[in-house]
C-alpha cells in the first residue's frame, strides 16, 4: 500500500448507549477518490466531525500527514492540509465570495496578525483569491454576498475555499446534495480533476456521481463499515446490496 | 464618495462646529457636552471593536472605562501629593504619561478578564464579563485609600504640553483629536487582515476554524484592543469631570456603553459618535424637563431596535457593505 495521506483505525464514539463509530478503519492515499456511503443515520457525519476535530473520539487513532492529529483542535487539523466543505454549507454571510476566498487565502498565509494594510487594496490576496473563483467558475459572482449566492454557487465557494487552502487532504461531506442534473455533472467533472491535486473523502449520497468518481467505496452501517473496494466489487457485494443499494445497482 | 462617507463627515463636522461657535457666544456650557459626546463616543467606539466587529456583547467594558479614569485619579492625586506610588514613582499630572499607563493596564485586565471570559459565548459571555466588571466595582467601592465609594476628586485637571487643560475649548480640542484618531484606528483595523478574521469569526466561527484560525486568538486580541481604546477614554472622563468614582464602573455605564452602539448603529464607524450625540442631546434636552428622561430613551431604544435595526446610521446611510 503506498502511504495513506490519512489513516484511521479503530475508531469509536458513542452518545450514551448509542455507538456511532463503531471501530472504523479507513484510509485514503495520494491521488484517489474514496467514497464514503451508507444509508442516513449510518454514522457518517459522525466520522467526518472527528476526522475534522469538532468531535472528540472516544478510541482509536486518526493520522494524517504522517502525524496523529486525535488531539489537535479544528483550526490546526485545517492548518496541517485538511481541507473540507460542509453538508449544509458553512460560510462568511456577509462577505462576498471573493472575501470568503481572501481569508481562506489569508489563513493559509498564517498572516491573520496585520492590523494595518488594507485587505481590499491588497493586490496580490485579492489576485490569488480571484484565480481560484476562475478556476471554480465563481469569478462573474465574486462580489456577491455570500448570502445572496444560490446554493449551488455556495458550493462552488465552499470548494474554493478548500482549494485555496492547498489542503493536503479533501474532506467533501455531500457536495452534489441539492444540486440540479447540469450542476452535478459540471461538480463531478470538477471532482475528477481535483483528485490529482489531493485525494478526497467523498460523503455522497449521489450513486451517478460515486460510480463515476470513486477509485474505492467504503460502506458504512451503523457505525461499523460493511465493505470496501472498487466500484465492481461493491456492486457485487451482497451484503451491500441488501444494506443499502437495493435494486439500484 | 459615498453616502456613508458624506455623513461620517458631516458628524465629524458638527461635532467641531458645536463647541466652536459656543465658545464663541460665550456657551461653555456646551462646550462641555461636546467634549463628553467625544469621549463616550470613543469609549464606545473601543467597545464597538468587540461588539460590532467582534460579535462580542461585553457587559463589563465600564470595568476598563473606570479603570482608566482611576488611573488618571490616583496618578494625579499621587503627583499633588508627593506621596510615592511604585517604585519610587509619585504619579503625575502630565497626560501624556496617564494615558499610556491607562491603555497598558486596560490592556492587561482586558487580557485577563478575556482570556476566561472568551471561553464561553452567548449570553454565558454577556453574564461573566458583568460579573467582572462587578467585582472591580466592588473592589473600587471598599478600597477606602482611593476614596472608596465617594470617589476621588482630581483638584486641578492633568496638564498637557503647551495646551491650557483648564480651558474647556483646549481639553475638547484634545478629546477630539484622540476621538478621530481612535475612530481611524477603528477603520484601518476593520479594513485588515485581523478584521477580516475578526468579523468572519462574528459571522461563523466554525468557518474559521475550518480555514485554519483559532477564533479565540483574533477574539481575544480584539478584545484586548477594545479594551485600552475604553480605557483610554475613561482617563479623559475622569479628566472632564475632574472627579472619578465607582459609578463609572458600574453595570449602569456598561449598559449605556452598549445602548450607545445601537443607537448609532452596530458595527458603523461613526455608529459609535451619533449614538453618543443622540444620547447626550436626550439627556440634555429630555433632562431638562422631566426627571424621568430614561423612560423616554427606553422608548426610542425599543423603537430603534424593532424598527431600525441598523440605529441611526442604518437609517441615513443604509445598510453596511462588506467588500
Amino acid at each position: 500500500m503506498a502511504d495513506a495521506v490519512l489513516e484511521i483505525s479503530g475508531l469509536v464514539k458513542n452518545f450514551g448507549a448509542l455507538r456511532a463509530t463503531d471501530g472504523v478503519t479507513l484510509d485514503l492515499r495520494p491521488g484517489e477518490i474514496h467514497a464514503l456511503i451508507g444509508p442516513n443515520g449510518a454514522g457518517k457525519s459522525t466520522l467526518i466531525h472527528q476526522i475534522c476535530g469538532t468531535l472528540r473520539q472516544d478510541s482509536g487513532m486518526i493520522r494524517f500527514a504522517g502525524q496523529d492529529i486525535g488531539g489537535l483542535g479544528v483550526a490546526q487539523r485545517a492548518r496541517l492540509g485538511l481541507g473540507r466543505t460542509f453538508q449544509v454549507s458553512s460560510l462568511a454571510p456577509d462577505f462576498s465570495a471573493l472575501r470568503n476566498v481572501m481569508l481562506a487565502v489569508q489563513a493559509k498565509q498564517g498572516s491573520s496578525f496585520r492590523f494595518f494594510k488594507p485587505v481590499m487594496r491588497d493586490k496580490g490576496l485579492i489576485d490569488a483569491a480571484m484565480t481560484i473563483l476562475e478556476r471554480v467558475g465563481l469569478a462573474a459572482r465574486a462580489r456577491v454576498p455570500a448570502a445572496e449566492l444560490s446554493h449551488g454557487e455556495r458550493r462552488q465557494l465552499e470548494i474554493a475555499m478548500a482549494l485555496a487552502l492547498q489542503s493536503k487532504a479533501f474532506l467533501l461531506d455531500e457536495p452534489m446534495a441539492g444540486m440540479g442534473p447540469e450542476g452535478s455533472k459540471s461538480l463531478t467533472r470538477f471532482l475528477d480533476t481535483l483528485r490529482h491535486e489531493a485525494p478526497i473523502l467523498l460523503v455522497e449520497h449521489d450513486m451517478d456521481a460515486v460510480f463515476a468518481l470513486a477509485d474505492r467505496i467504503s460502506v458504512l452501517v451503523y457505525g461499523r463499515i460493511i465493505a470496501t473496494g472498487t466500484v465492481e466489487e461493491i456492486r457485487s457485494d451482497p451484503a451491500v446490496r441488501t444494506a443499502y443499494l437495493g435494486d439500484h445497482a | 464618495m459615498t453616502r456613508e462617507n458624506l455623513i461620517n463627515l458631516i458628524l465629524a463636522m458638527l461635532l467641531l462646529a458645536v463647541p466652536v461657535a459656543a465658545n464663541w457666544l460665550g456657551q461653555p456650557f456646551y462646550v462641555t457636552l461636546a467634549t463628553r459626546v467625544a469621549i463616550l463616543a470613543l469609549a464606545a467606539t473601543g467597545l464597538n471593536l468587540a461588539l460590532g466587529l467582534g460579535g462580542l456583547v461585553s457587559f463589563g467594558h465600564a470595568a476598563f472605562f473606570g479603570l482608566g479614569g482611576y488611573v488618571a485619579g490616583i496618578l494625579a492625586s499621587h503627583g499633588f501629593s508627593g506621596e510615592p506610588l511604585v517604585f519610587g514613582f509619585s504619579g503625575t499630572n502630565q497626560m501624556w504619561v496617564i494615558w499610556p499607563v491607562a491603555v497598558v493596564l486596560a490592556g492587561l485586565v482586558g487580557l485577563a478578564i478575556g482570556a476566561i471570559s472568551l471561553r464561553t459565548s452567548g449570553v454565558y459571555f454577556i453574564m461573566i464579563t458583568l460579573a467582572f466588571a462587578q467585582m472591580v466595582y466592588y473592589f473600587a467601592v471598599s478600597w477606602p485609600a482611593y476614596g472608596g465609594e465617594d470617589g476621588l476628586s482630581i483638584l486641578v485637571r492633568n496638564q498637557f504640553p503647551g495646551v491650557m487643560t483648564m480651558r474647556p475649548m483646549s481639553f475638547f480640542l484634545i478629546c477630539y483629536v484622540i476621538l478621530l484618531t481612535g475612530i481611524g484606528l477603528f477603520a484601518v483595523i476593520r479594513a485588515s487582515r485581523f478584521g477580516s478574521a475578526l468579523q468572519a469569526a462574528r459571522q461563523n466561527e466554525v468557518r474559521v476554524a475550518t480555514v485554519g484560525i483559532q477564533p479565540y486568538r483574533i477574539r481575544l486580541t480584539g478584545f484586548i484592543v477594545s479594551a485600552m481604546m475604553t480605557g483610554l477614554a475613561g482617563a479623559l472622563f475622569a479628566d472632564l469631570n475632574r472627579f472619578v468614582s465607582p459609578s463609572m464602573l458600574s453595570w449602569h455605564m456598561s449598559g449605556e456603553l452598549i445602548v450607545l452602539i445601537i443607537l448609532g448603529g452596530t458595527g458603523r464607524l461613526f455608529g459609535p459618535l451619533a449614538g453618543a450625540a443622540l444620547y447626550v442631546a436626550f439627556e440634555y434636552a429630555l433632562g431638562g424637563i422631566t426627571e424621568r428622561w430614561q423612560f423616554f430613551l427606553g422608548l426610542i431604544l425599543l423603537l430603534v431596535v424593532l424598527f431600525a435595526r441598523g440605529g441611526l446610521l442604518g437609517l441615513l446611510a443604509g445598510r453596511a457593505r462588506h467588500g
